[in-house]
């Protein structure tokens, strides 16, 4: 039986209690996408500011519960000065780690999609989060603005 | 009337007595579904065992009793809320099924353009969204009556906020306030007005003696499975003469007397909005639910609750002084046993899960009711809510947990 400690690790605690890059960045220039859990109602803002295909700012505002919030602020500094490709990457890797993954519904296994994803891509903090899979209510809790950022994404390549 | 002894009532629930991550199962999320007693498992579990049939169709022995033991349930709902007459009940999915049905079949014959619905601030988003998708569809007018800042409606500009409405539609009791609010004066001036009322009736009639002659109602909406029964079957009450007029609401089998090529007539009440096979095992259950409850008595149940709820709220606000924040009246007389709190620096996901690790349940969220939590300014809250087989050991429980979580969260 996987306990809070599994859940609740010392970093994600930290990025909870003190949350980097919160704020908000005028738009435009900025791009933003908002995403709820309609579940528990958390919500979170992402804006992104981007030049010449590189991500040179990240703001994050919204609410939410400890795993909301220490994602969304962790996912600020790891796509922080990244290209907009790295930042696709990071999310897949990051949905890898969290075994929500593209092929799951149709594929038996997902191992070596998940290897691939997680492969060249340096997760670093965001692994401390790997416990929430043992919690699968809170799946949706870390992924929330990861979803958010891909929106900001897509947005950005219509 | 004597105060319920729980601890052998405690023992009519088989849930309760199994343990979580090695505690002793605390179950404090009735007001979301209620767990349920040996008597309704075992009354749906014969039924399916011995005379299980579809219901209204059959002339063979068991297919006889099925609607015999289907219509007798019906019986005792509606004897459970004081109803009129049998045919005044129509089984349907849950409260929600309920609500929709009266604003899909009596809305779509009643309100037009410009036609006033009144809601409260307090409404489940059940008694929220079908009126807002009438609005979207056929433009009708969604009045609010507010709230005091001690969460109970502010009545003070009743008649103006009903002043040509069509219809009222409120909560008896907020499933996150626990705020019960007075039908029958809303029904008074509802009528006064030239207005219809419906009542959500979902957190009242499984806790509080529910009359809906003694409101004076015109339609009532609740869920079995809130109520000691299952989940999948709800009820409506409505004034007979209402729901004659009324079109139907699914179309199909059983909610017809004839059909040829060129069109249909309807069935009586009930079967009128009865389309399909119903959930006739889960009907069994509700009945089986209603005797449970009348057995124990409505009054007994409510005296209890009211006591566990003046525990923990007392016994919350003494352990917590400075860091806990209730949303909900502080005086039990008219309040139900639905506790909703807020942590300092706790989000109640996170109170949710540590609690889980202690074995209480509680709920975290916004529990269907965001715009009341607009309103209150938060985002989500926890919410306590007891019930009958519920007593002071687990209030003590919750405030024990709740010390760990903030232990835990120490900021």
């Amino acid at each position: 039986m996987p306990g809070l400690e599994d859940l609740y690790r010392e970093i994600i605690l930290d990025h909870y209690r003190a949350p980097r890059n919160r704020g908000e960045l005028p738009v435009p220039p900025a791009h933003s996408a908002e995403g709820f859990n309609p579940l528990c109602g958390d919500e979170v803002v992402v804006y992104l500011a981007v030049d010449d295909g590189v991500v040179t700012d990240v703001k994050i505002s919204g609410q939410g519960c400890s795993i909301s919030q220490a994602s969304s602020s962790m996912m600020s500094t790891a796509v922080k000065g990244k290209t907009v490709a790295e930042a696709h990457a990071l999310i897949r890797a990051f949905k890898a780690l969290m075994s929500i993954h593209g092929s799951m519904l149709e594929g038996e296994s997902d191992g070596s999609d998940l290897a691939a994803d997680l492969e060249g891509v340096r997760l670093g903090d965001l692994e401390a989060l790997q416990g929430v899979v043992k919690f699968p209510v809170r799946i949706k809790c870390a992924t929330l603005a990861w979803n958010t950022l891909a929106q900001v994404l897509d947005e950005l390549d219509t | 009337m004597g105060a319920l002894d729980v601890a052998p009532l405690k023992g009519d629930f088989p849930i309760l007595t199994r343990r979580v991550h090695g505690k002793r199962l605390v179950f404090l999320d009735s007001a979301a579904s209620s767990q349920k007693p040996v008597a309704v498992l075992d009354a749906m579990d014969r039924f399916q065992r011995e005379r299980y049939a579809n219901v209204h169709r059959g002339v063979y022995t068991i297919a006889e009793e099925a609607t015999s033991a289907f219509e007798d349930a019906r019986r005792r709902v509606a004897r459970f809320v004081n109803a009129r007459a049998v045919r005044e009940v129509i089984f349907t999915r849950n409260a929600t099924e309920a609500i929709n049905l009266v604003a899909r079949s009596w809305g779509s014959a009643n309100l037009h353009e410009g036609d006033v619905v009144v809601l409260t601030h307090m409404e489940h988003h059940a008694n929220i969204v079908p009126w807002q998708m009438l609005a979207a569809e056929r433009g009708i007018v969604i009045r609010w009556i507010p709230l005091t800042p001690d969460y109970r409606l502010d009545l003070a500009d009743l008649d103006r906020i009903l002043d040509g409405a069509s219809l009222l539609a409120v909560t008896a009791m907020s499933n996150v306030l626990g705020t019960i609010n007075k039908i029958r004066p809303l029904a008074d001036a509802a009528h006064a007005a030239g207005a219809r009322i419906l009542v959500d009736a979902c957190q009242h009639v499984p806790h509080v003696t529910t009359d809906v002659r003694d409101w004076d109602a015109d339609f009532v909406a609740f869920s079995a499975h809130k109520m000691l029964g299952p989940s999948g079957i709800g009820a409506l009450w409505g004034r007979e003469s209402l729901l004659d007029a009324m079109p139907p609401f699914l179309g199909g089998g059983e909610m017809i007397l004839d059909v040829d090529l060129d069109g249909f007539t309807t069935n009586d009440l009930p079967q009128k909005f009865e389309a399909g096979t119903p959930a006739i095992t889960e009907a069994i259950g509700f009945g089986a639910a209603v005797d449970y409850l009348a057995g124990i008595g409505m009054d007994a149940v409510r005296l209890h609750e009211k006591r566990v709820a003046q525990y923990a709220i007392a016994l919350l606000r003494e352990r917590f002084p400075s860091t806990l924040t209730l949303y909900g009246p502080d005086d039990v007389a008219d309040r139900g046993a639905v506790i909703s709190f807020l942590f300092d620096g706790i989000h109640a996901h996170d109170i949710s899960q540590v609690l889980d690790e202690e074995g209480v349940c509680v709920r975290a969220g916004h529990h269907c009711a965001k715009p009341l939590m607009r309103i209150l300014g938060v985002p989500a809250t926890s919410r306590a809510s007891f019930y009958l087989y519920n007593d002071e050991a687990d209030a003590d429980a919750l405030a024990d947990a709740l010390e760990r979580a903030a232990r835990f969260f120490a900021l």
